[in-house]
């Protein structure tokens, strides 16, 4: 069975900065994957390149979606805009929260729903029989994602008005709505008390065994990202310099130089 | 304590405002006599009244502060929906206000009435920009282009073909969305203060097109003549005119709040809230942001080219100088001071700001001043607009 996303010699050009330096990464369906590395190592600027916000320099990204209708069909997305990347089942979310502020929980995951759902201008103004179902299947969607997240408590609430960790998943329904195969999970723990990270380990964990949706996250958690991941690779300068398994990647001597720093021998 | 340091500040503010208008207000000089007239009487009206209304400004905010603590903000946000949630309150209500309009020709002067036309197109005009900066936050300062466009058709099809109201009404709504999508793409990329700049741009071409190309726009002296909408072939008096055109735009009027009531629940007018509020994540959505861009110019201006063809049949007579920049400042005075993307309020904006200045006719002179002053209150009072949007509740089974 072929990866569900495939990357290979990814390149990212800034000027003269290479921010993402050839680099390669794969996940198989219904797997959980790391991506780990210090600060400005290039991490966001991977998944803007495999989402679309960018137009990556070089290399190819390419999908195979697990799903029947698209089955052992291999499809290359970069270059591709980001609503399209989304359509096409990679959804995301972001490392500064980015959630629409002046809408309540349940219209953020709503807004989810629309690479699924199709109501023109028309059916909108003229609200038929087909565009109210379709509202109420927007509607009850949103609700039942919600809840399986945990959040239906909040369902009216604006949803900038809601505690962080709560914004946090949020995002992740917000995501799900779009009905992906891939969650990119831009440092999801990021802020959170170690209770809420407990609780956003269960969550992933939910959200793959019982959604068999596959997951790519970002994190700095190490504890969270050691028990949670079954693959690390971890970047440096744009340069992918250790991959493995979590006890692999812990004892990895390359990897500790990068977070930790090098060992000097200080000559007295 | 307190009240002794709100009056010293007080005092301060006051012991300034008189030096600031000490030149103006006191001093006159009389150039026939060469002498120097001090009014000093005026230095004391302008103390003491600059005293008291700092008092008052201060009270006010303080009142707003104390308001924010108390979360009193949110009831208030919710008043006008509550009303139009109670069937029982809300049905009557709009049995009387539909009362009211169809008696308000027969009741009022003929004045009255085409004062009353005018400030419905500008309904009609800010509900149509709600959409483009209300809804999907674009800033357009160009809006009325779409305005002098569909007045232009009008004018111009019913000179040289004989086009009547009724066949110019809906073909000035399709040239205007046609514009706008013409204006959108090239400014799909664009966003906040360059949008404004280009759609500025936009509104300005239109305006010198039409004043200097004499051969068909005839120019800064405009196109007269322009007929009223026809009714049934009977030649209507000028009073039944007018009466005819009020119940044409109460009409349109109710068919734009229509149609945009349901378009902001929708699943394009979700995707217009989102793209407003944060680009990056709405395309991350699977939204399409160009397409949801150009929905908004085009559905935005549908309504300003509608609104024009329906202000050349009341004026019967146009030229370049009603379409100027101002016109579209007056309009997006009217979305921002009535509520962004609130139905209600931008309609209360519109009667606001286009009634008041005629029935205030006897203070012109101070029309910018007293415009500028309740912009300025309003921003410090009421930042979201004089009838807060609220966006509908949802409500399941737990």
């Amino acid at each position: 069975m072929k990866p569900i996303l495939e990357v290979k010699n990814l390149t990212m050009n800034f000027g003269g900065l290479k921010a993402i330096d050839n680099l390669d990464l794969f996940i198989d369906k219904g797997e959980i994957v790391a991506l780990i590395g210090p600060n400005g190592a290039g991490k966001t600027t991977f998944f803007n390149c495999i989402t679309g916000i960018y137009k990556p320099t070089d290399g190819d990204v390419n999908i195979t979606r697990p799903d029947k209708e698209h089955n052992g069909k291999t499809q290359r997305i970069n270059g591709l805009n980001p609503y399209i990347v989304t359509r096409k089942g990679l959804a995301r979310t972001f490392q500064n929260i980015r959630l629409f502020s002046s809408m309540s929980v349940l219209e953020n995951v709503m807004i989810g729903c629309h690479p699924v759902t199709k109501t023109g201008v028309l059916g909108a103004i003229l609200r038929g029989k087909s565009t109210r179902a379709e509202e109420k299947f927007i509607a009850e969607k949103s609700y039942s994602i919600l809840k399986k997240i945990g959040l239906e408590m909040y369902v009216n609430e604006l949803a900038v008005n809601l505690p962080y960790g709560a914004q946090r998943r949020l995002e992740i329904a917000r995501a799900m709505a779009t009905d992906p195969f891939l969650l990119l999970l831009d440092e999801p723990a990021a802020g959170m008390n170690p209770k809420e990270t407990q609780r956003l380990h269960d969550l992933i964990l939910k959200i793959r065994d019982e959604e068999g949706i596959s997951i790519l996250l970002i994190e700095h958690d190490m504890k969270l990202v050691m028990s949670l991941s079954e693959r690390i690779y971890v970047v440096d300068y744009g340069k992918k310099i250790g991959e493995g398994l979590p006890e692999d990647i812990r004892n990895n001597p390359v990897v500790i130089k990068a977070y930790l720093g090098e060992e000097v021998e200080i000559n007295a | 304590m307190i009240v002794m340091d709100e009056i010293k500040k007080s005092c301060v503010a006051t012991l300034w405002f008189i030096f600031l208008t000490f030149p103006i207000a006191v001093i006159k000089i009389d150039s026939i006599n060469n002498t120097v007239k001090w009014r000093w009487l005026n230095m004391v009206y302008i103390g003491v009244g600059s005293f008291f209304l700092s008092m008052l400004w201060r009270y006010m905010i303080k009142k707003k502060e104390m308001g924010g603590q108390k979360e009193k903000k949110k009831k208030e946000a919710g008043f006008f929906y509550k009303i139009s949630q109670n069937r029982k309150i809300f049905i009557p209500l709009c049995v009387l206000l539909g009362v009211f309009t169809i008696l308000f020709p027969h009741i009022f002067s003929m004045y009255q009435t085409t004062i009353m036309i005018s400030a419905l197109i500008y309904v009609m005009l800010g509900l149509g920009l709600n959409i483009v900066v209300g809804l999907a936050g674009l800033l357009d300062l160009g809006y009325v282009a779409f305005f002098a466009l569909g007045a232009y058709l009008y004018a111009l099809l019913n000179m040289h073909y004989g086009v009547s109201f009724w066949v110019a009404l809906p073909l000035g709504g399709m040239l205007a969305a046609l514009f706008g999508l013409v204006l959108g793409y090239p400014v799909l990329k664009l966003r906040g203060d360059y949008l404004a700049i280009v759609t500025l741009g936009f509104g300005e071409i239109i305006r010198i097109i039409s004043q200097n190309w004499d051969a068909v726009t005839f120019g800064p002296s405009g196109i007269a003549n322009i007929p009223p909408p026809p009714f049934f072939g009977v030649k209507l008096s000028l009073q039944a005119t007018s009466t005819y055109i009020f119940y044409i735009i109460v009409v349109l009027v109710i068919f734009t709040i229509f149609i945009i009531n349901r378009l902001k629940d929708s699943r394009i007018g979700r995707a217009w809230v989102a793209l407003k509020d944060d680009e990056i994540a709405c395309q991350s959505m699977g939204i399409d942001k160009g397409k949801t861009k150009l929905t908004a110019f085009a559905l935005g201006a549908t309504w300003a080219g509608m609104a024009g063809v329906v202000f050349a049949a009341k004026t019967t007579f146009i030229n370049p100088a009603s379409f100027t920049i101002w016109e579209s400042i007056i309009i997006l005075c009217i979305v921002v001071l009535g509520g962004m993307g609130s139905i209600a309020g931008v309609i209360s904006g519109a009667l606001l700001l286009i009634l008041l200045p005629e029935y205030l006719r006897a203070f012109a002179q101070y029309r910018m001043l007293a415009f500028a002053s309740v912009l300025i209150l309003m921003m410090i009072f009421r930042p979201n607009g004089m009838i807060e949007n609220v966006r509908k509740i949802y409500k399941f089974k737990q």
